[in-house]
């Protein structure tokens, strides 16, 4: 069997910010390999965008370090620009230059050969669908447009790693689905992406490992399949019966000790907490005991916004209140 | 680094230039608002209009290179647009000295415009050498000083607000409408303080058939002003990106 050593690309330990007296990293670590998809998830003001920042170089750690593909960000910062892209949390080109302008202009800050310049901006703005408009001002587009091109800005150089801070905020539906196929493309193609992100579903979908911040501290990393399972006992199994008598639910509850919660509502029975698995077999014996037809069977599985409530204590209210839900 | 650093300056006075400073608005602060300003000072008390032309040269300077500065700073700042450019590997000092020399070479070309117009019409032959010398360090001299106050403060309309105080004070103490040595002492060293009396001084010896031994410490001066406005412009800027 071959064993595939992915390299880690981002190192960061005890990464620490104060803004005066606010504490706004509290002593961070993590690893990023190379290939991966690592998600940042955390309410605002938990310390995503300070992260990203300290990262690009846009801001200085107070204490910590990091290092980006071999890059100290303290004292190489203008190798680790070379080789990252940045798409921030708010489209910021220039909305006096057109789409075509705008990618050339990076282009130019970042070195690309002349002769690449404009088949790369061109290429770009094909695969963003913006092709047709490239001589169009930034400042008539759509927010999805203006999106997608400060994302194709921070592609021009063939950055390594690409940090996405909240790419999908104010994006509707079609436009942020798009977007999540165009990072899955990133990808499949070896780029490293780092992504923050408040939208639980989000992170689920993309990331292979999620960091969860809150108040400037990590408080897990893991991947969404293990963070959920870390909330297995939380899976709730749904029975619907032909006919329920009054007296089943106590036998139920008899039955079933490490169950947390059961609960009748009409012809359904839902048992909430304790092994999924286990709970199928006891419930379907006593069943059969009693003579009683299961008419259908559902198992709710837990999601990651759980796994997030249960790490954080925290309630998924405030991500969504925080940044207009979604 | 340095040929990063020397690459991002490039273009970004070539980005600035296009955007901003040549448009219309930018134009017409450099060369209409000083050129009115003198006429209504010539208007008011006609005398020979040679006399003039140094203060309206100075004038062109000090008002062309500040014309775009709170845009080209402090709008770019507002819209993230100068992250943008510090997420590329760029340094902040070359992203600062860029806006500054975009100032720079918007004031250079207006006020190339306003002296070959001033020389050609009344018919007056400086000292080119002189005036080389007066014109540079001013044009970064007042560049910088517009990056200064930009700076300090958050807002564009903070910012043209606060640019139009030394504009002013200048304008009526550093001997545009007459020298500064026929001021009160007081007012004379107030003058002294501030660059565009070096500037006035060394483009009247520039125009004038003299020996213009002035000019080198005028000139000096200059560069002086324009140390003194630079470092604290990037290290305010620097502190914004803490």
């Amino acid at each position: 069997m071959e064993v595939v050593l992915k390299k880690i690309v981002i190192h960061v330990s005890h990464l620490t910010k104060f803004y005066g007296r606010l504490l706004a990293l509290d002593h961070i670590d993590f690893d990023v390999k190379e290939g991966e998809i690592f998600g940042f998830l955390g309410p605002n003001g938990a310390g995503k965008t300070t992260t990203i920042r300290l990262l690009t170089g846009l801001s200085r750690s107070t204490d910590g370090n990091a290092s980006i593909l071999g890059f100290d960000i303290n004292t190489e910062i203008t190798e680790v620009k070379k080789r990252v892209g940045v798409v921030p949390e708010f489209s910021n080109l220039y909305d006096e230059l057109s789409a075509l302008d705008n990618l050339l202009f990076v282009a130019q800050l970042y070195g690309v050969p002349r002769l690449e310049r404009r088949k790369k901006a061109e290429d770009l703005l094909k695969t963003f669908g913006l092709f047709e408009r490239k001589d169009s001002l930034f400042r008539t587009f759509s927010h999805g447009m203006k999106r997608a091109l400060t994302i194709a800005a921070a592609l021009i150089h063939d950055p390594k790693i690409v940090f996405l801070d909240e790419p999908t905020v104010g994006l509707d539906v079609v436009a942020a689905r798009s977007l999540r196929n165009l990072i899955g493309n990133l990808r499949q193609q070896g780029v490293t992406l780092f992504i923050t992100t408040h939208y639980l579903e989000e992170a689920d979908i993309l990331c292979d490992r999620i960091a969860i911040l809150v108040k400037g501290r990590i408080v897990k990393i893991d991947t969404p399949k293990d963070l959920k399972a870390a909330t297995e006992e939380e899976s709730v199994i749904e029975f619907s019966f032909a006919e329920l008598s009054s007296t089943l639910i106590h036998d139920i509850s008899d039955k079933l000790p490490e169950a947390k919660l059961v609960v009748m509502d009409h012809n359904k029975v839902q048992i909430h907490g304790g092994m999924p698995g286990k709970i199928y077999d006891n419930v379907c014996q006593l069943i059969r005991e009693k003579g009683i037809e299961i008419q259908s069977v559902n198992s709710i599985r837990p999601t990651l916004e759980d796994a997030f409530i249960k790490i954080t204590g925290l309630s998924p209210t405030v991500m969504s209140i925080e940044k207009g839900g979604k | 680094m340095w040929m990063d650093d020397l690459r991002g300056i490039y273009y970004i006075v070539l980005k600035d230039m296009k955007t901003y400073y040549l448009k219309p608005p930018a134009i017409s602060w450099g060369i209409v608002f000083p050129t009115a300003w003198i006429l209504a000072f010539y208007l008011r008390n006609p005398r020979s209009f040679e006399d003039l032309v140094p203060g309206l040269i100075a004038m062109t300077i000090l008002f062309s290179t500040t014309a775009a500065e709170a845009v080209v700073i402090n709008f770019e700042l507002r819209l993230g647009s100068l992250e943008r450019l510090l997420l590329s590997p760029i340094s902040l000092s070359a992203v600062l000295l860029g806006k500054v020399l975009g100032g720079a070479i918007f004031g250079l070309i207006m006020s190339t415009i306003i002296t070959i117009g001033s020389v050609v019409v009344l018919g007056l032959y400086p000292n080119l050498l002189y005036l080389i010398l007066i014109i540079i360090p001013s044009l970064l001299a007042f560049s910088s000083l517009g990056a200064l106050l930009c700076v300090l403060v958050r807002e564009v309309f903070e910012a043209q607000t606060l640019l139009n105080l030394p504009r002013f004070l200048m304008i009526f103490l550093c001997g545009v409408i007459r020298p500064v040595s026929s001021m009160p002492t007081a007012l004379e060293y107030i003058a002294y303080g501030m660059p565009l009396t070096y500037t006035i001084n060394g483009l009247r010896q520039s125009f004038s058939a003299g020996p213009g031994t002035m000019i080198l410490i005028d000139a000096m001066a200059l560069v002086g002003f324009f140390i003194l406005f630079i470092f604290p412009a990037t290290k305010l800027l620097y502190r914004k990106f803490e």
